[in-house]
């Protein structure tokens, strides 16, 4: 897989982490915005009996990854029946190119899109304006960013890291709108410059939230009706989306609608969910005539190898990890640089891109749990993101690593320190004379140690280490 | 695939004690709180003298080697059928959640599976299985609690510290804003991203001055010598205490010990 | 690019290897049961899309087109999109007034009037398969007569539909109007509120692309 531009940004976490910390407005933006969304979670799953649902949200998306290859052939099947052409992309790159072919022969000369985090993924936008078709985002938080010539810092709320006067210059500069702090306003005004594309476009992108094997059904949840418009208005739509979204029965769609989109924006439902099984009929008046469907590998079907690595391929992507995540909350989306962020991006992304590009995102979590804990479909996050740990440095002979760029953060250093780790703690004798000299020189320790020490004191040790008291008390010990 | 349930065992005659090498050589006194007031309850502690550490700081380094290694000699210590008490969630978790993971598919996994399943925070030993009930017999003071991330989400002990000072008569329990989000230690993500750990340890001892809490009261000494560390260094009036040094001074007059 | 098609599928079927996936039963109980009237099923729904800003009127059977006309004059409508074949639609077709809305039918492929429906139509009647009380949803299958448009593009949006046609859950909807066995039509809607965004600090707008106002007539 060839790496996508952005990603050669990746690699350089820290500065772009310090530089988030820095900015007062990226702390109060996502700190307010977390607050609030983490809240609005809490309230939507009132009355619910929330951990049987986590339940049959995993169950529903264990049983359709237990079976991805024969659904993928029922979906492709189905859909095909329908009248949807199903193209098959092992790569992103190989994803633009079946769009762009399919624009191509339409002679397509814009392109409106729905929100779709698998064609950021891909990049889709910058490839087909290389290929001189105009790409225009119609989801208002995509339409903004696209209009700072960003990418989302959110995988729900893309503009989440601006907020209005910010919104309203940007559109003052780009696109002529009056300055305003009426949202409406500025609401009102995107939605007239968006029909205007709408009803010119030649071609409408979308994602898919689910893929329905069993009927050929291509599930869209959203709440603008962009999403509806870009399916609809122009004559052609092309859905993209990557292998793992398929669910096996139409029915697996309704805890999974109501885990989505409780979890993401704390909504009971969104105002649209739209399920497409097919183009316009003969007989119809609307809808587009042609319908694709674009199946994205990407580093997934690799992911599948490793059962334990396959969990990271549950995910319906709803963002609450990220708005749960107090590293997220902290530096906000862009930090990672990465397309998804927050924990989801911290175990996907190594998948998606390697490890050597991303090996600062499995260590950058305390392994705080809120994560997994709020999790929809009980993706254990924090087991993952020590895996990735350990397969950022080989750390395992009796299970060798399989990750892309597995190793990379190998060095001679941090193994040393690692050694010195086992050589005292392994032998309980060192390990007590070790305590008992720490605590005669206890003045002598430093006061400076590292990172630790320039935002907080150090502890000194104790004057007699547990051991000597239970040993004194006891005369020997229980041992 | 929800947590299973916790099943407290009966009230023992006999626990094994395991300290941490944090509180072994750093918080000595949160320790021999935590023993007497297992002892006070009627329990004989047993204190194997070849404990070292947990072996997470490796585990979680992604050194899984290392981490064996330093656990292996330990899988022996504990050979009576009696519960472990363990004075950090972090240790506690390691042990109880991540021994049989680190260990499946090899010689010592029943071994780690057994002693995982006779792992307790002692708090919730505490209370759970001990029923404790404590007597105040301090000054009326403003505490906080943190509860650590795995004492919350791995052990499954959010309420118990709260429940444990709600005893305390002349204890006022301050509410603090996010009482769940992480104080940034992380063990080594505090080193490793120290920005970011900043970040966070300065939002939650804010946090608890603006609570108006003197002292607050830990879990974890991990999280203690965190928040307590960075209050000292940029002058906030706030102290941390271990949860069980808390408990045994207030029930028992003994001043001091324990603290960061 | 069957080859990518082929490549995919066999890394697919290499990766789980020998070792069979078994995952944990599906127990639907959670998002299935509900033991409500339908008295409680029609509050339920009414409080669900009330609370996302759609509008709901109880009105009489013989009696929702007059109710109908009065709404449209107090909103200063002047036209509705509805269609003359649909039970529905047919009773505003022949109760229109002299003074009334002007009515038109989507008789024509969009590809023909798109401007005219983007920019002349006030609002548009149809009718639904019914409702889900638990998140307050309205279930469209746009059809040759209302097409699907019809709920996105007019900036009001009428919706008729019956007391007695509310489902409980989503579930209940697809299992007991048997949609996987009937065959999905191409496009199947679930409609709750008005369009709606929050991009913007996360304060909420409605009608950004699709309708501002949402207006669901039950008939009881």
């Amino acid at each position: 897989m060839s790496l996508a531009p952005h990603s050669q940004e990746v690699r350089h976490f820290h500065p772009r982490v310090r530089s988030a910390l820095d900015n007062p407005q990226i702390r109060s933006n996502f700190r307010n915005a977390m607050d609030g969304l983490m809240s609005k979670r809490q309230n939507a799953f009132n009355g619910w009996d929330l951990e049987s649902l986590r339940d049959l949200g995993a169950a529903v998306r264990l049983r359709a990854l237990s079976r991805l290859p024969e659904l993928l052939e029922q979906l492709e099947d189905n859909c095909s029946r329908q009248g949807i052409r199903v193209h098959w992309a092992e790569t992103g790159e190989q994803a633009c190119e079946i769009i762009r072919d399919i624009c191509k022969a339409r002679d397509a000369r814009t392109v409106i899109k729905g929100k779709s985090m698998v064609s950021e993924e891909m990049e889709l936008n910058h490839f087909l304006e290389a290929e001189g078709i105009e790409a225009l985002e119609s989801d208002l938080g995509e339409y903004i960013v696209q209009l700072a010539k960003e990418t989302p810092s959110h995988i729900i709320m893309p503009a989440i890291h601006k907020n209005t006067a910010e919104i309203s210059e940007l559109m003052h500069d780009r696109t002529g709108t009056e300055r305003s702090h009426d949202v409406a306003y500025l609401t009102a005004a995107a939605r007239q410059q968006l029909r205007e594309k709408f009803m010119k476009a030649d071609v409408g992108i979308s994602g898919v939230n689910f893929a329905v094997a069993q009927t050929g059904t291509l599930c869209l949840v959203e709440n603008e009706g962009n999403g509806r418009l870009t399916t609809t208005v122009p004559p052609c739509h092309i859905a993209v989306t990557g292998i793992e979204k398929v669910v096996e029965h139409l029915e697996d769609v309704t805890p999974l609608l109501a885990l989505l989109t409780r979890s993401a924006t704390g909504q009971h439902v969104t105002t649209y969910v739209n399920m497409i099984s097919g183009p316009r009929k003969a007989d119809e008046f609307d809808g587009p005539e042609e319908v694709h469907l674009v199946l994205v590998d990407s580093g997934r079907s690799s992911i599948y190898q490793d059962q334990e690595l396959m969990d990271t391929l549950r995910c319906i992507r709803c963002g609450a990890c990220m708005n749960h995540c107090p590293v997220y909350t902290r530096v906000g989306g862009h930090a990672y640089g990465t397309t998804y962020p927050g924990p989801i991006g911290k175990i996907l992304m190594p998948h998606l891109m390697g490890l050597e590009n991303t090996q600062d995102l499995p260590s950058a979590s305390t392994l705080c749990g809120a994560c997994g804990e709020v999790c929809p479909v009980r993706i254990p996050i924090p087991k993952l993101l020590q895996r990735l740990r350990k397969e950022s440095v080989d750390g395992d002979s009796l299970r060798p690593s399989v990750v892309r760029g597995h190793g990379v953060k190998r060095n001679w250093k941090e193994r040393l320190a690692w050694n010195g780790f086992r050589w005292l703690f392994r032998n309980p004798r060192r390990y007590r004379l070790f305590g008992s000299l720490l605590t005669r020189f206890r003045w002598f320790t430093p006061s400076q140690v590292g990172p630790w020490t320039r935002y907080r004191t150090s502890p000194k040790p104790a004057a007699k280490t547990l051991h000597q008291m239970m040993n004194e008390r006891t005369r020997g010990g229980a041992r | 695939m929800t947590d299973p349930i916790k099943l407290y065992p009966a009230k023992p005659e006999k626990v094994y004690f395991f300290a941490t090498c944090l509180v072994d050589l750093f918080y000595p006194d949160a320790g021999m709180a935590g023993i007497q007031l297992l002892e006070r309850e009627g329990i004989e502690v047993l204190f194997p003298q070849g404990q070292t550490c947990c072996g997470q700081p490796a585990f979680s380094s992604g050194f899984n080697d290392q981490a064996r290694d330093v656990v292996i000699p330990q899988l022996e210590l504990f050979p009576g059928d009696y519960p472990i008490v363990v004075p950090a969630g972090s240790c506690g978790g390691m042990m109880r959640k991540h021994y049989p993971e680190l260990f499946a598919g090899t010689p010592w996994q029943d071994k780690a599976e057994n002693l995982a399943a006779r792992t307790w925070e002692l708090t919730d030993f505490l209370l759970n299985v001990c029923h404790i009930r404590l007597e105040d017999q301090g000054e009326p003071v403003k505490v906080a609690m943190h509860t650590s991330c795995s004492a919350r989400r791995e052990m499954g002990v959010a309420e118990v510290g709260p429940r444990l000072l709600g005893q305390l008569g002349q204890v006022e329990l301050v509410e603090q804003a996010r009482p769940a989000e992480c104080c940034g230690f992380g063990g080594t993500f505090a080193v490793r991203h120290p920005e970011i750990s900043e970040a966070m340890v300065a939002d939650k001892t804010e946090a608890l001055v603006a609570a108006g809490a003197e002292t607050v009261v830990a879990t974890d000494c991990g999280c203690m010598m965190n928040i307590a560390g960075y209050a000292e260094k940029n002058r906030r009036p706030l102290k941390g205490q271990h949860i069980v040094s808390f408990l045994w001074e207030r029930t028992c007059g003994h001043g001091g010990e324990g603290k960061a | 690019m069957t080859a990518a098609r082929t490549a995919i599928l066999q890394r697919l079927r290499a990766g789980r290897g020998n070792q069979p996936l078994s995952p944990p039963a599906s127990d639907f109980s959670v998002v299935r049961d509900r033991d409500w009237t339908t008295a409680e099923k029609l509050e339920r729904f009414e409080t669900m899309i009330t609370s996302v800003n759609g509008e709901v009127h109880r009105v009489a059977e013989d009696r929702w087109v007059d109710h109908l006309w009065a709404l449209m004059a107090a909103k200063g409508l002047t036209n509705l999109l509805a269609s003359p074949e649909t039970s529905v639609g047919r009773e505003a077709w022949t109760r229109q007034r002299e003074s009334g809305p002007r009515l038109r039918a989507y008789d024509s492929p969009i590809d023909d009037w798109k401007p005219e429906l983007f920019n002349n139509v006030d609002a548009a009647l149809t009718g639904c398969r019914g409702a889900i009380a638990e998140t307050g949803s309205l279930i469209l299958w746009p059809t040759v007569q209302e097409p699907r448009l019809m709920s996105l593009v007019p900036p009001v949006h009428f919706v008729v539909l019956g007391a007695d046609q509310i489902y409980a859950t989503f579930y209940q909807a697809l299992a007991e109007q048997g949609w996987a066995d009937l065959g999905m039509p191409a496009n199947a809607l679930l409609i709750s509120g008005p369009s709606k965004t929050a991009d913007i600090e996360q304060t909420l707008a409605y009608g950004v692309h699709g309708p501002r106002e949402l207006v669901v007539l039950i008939l009881e």
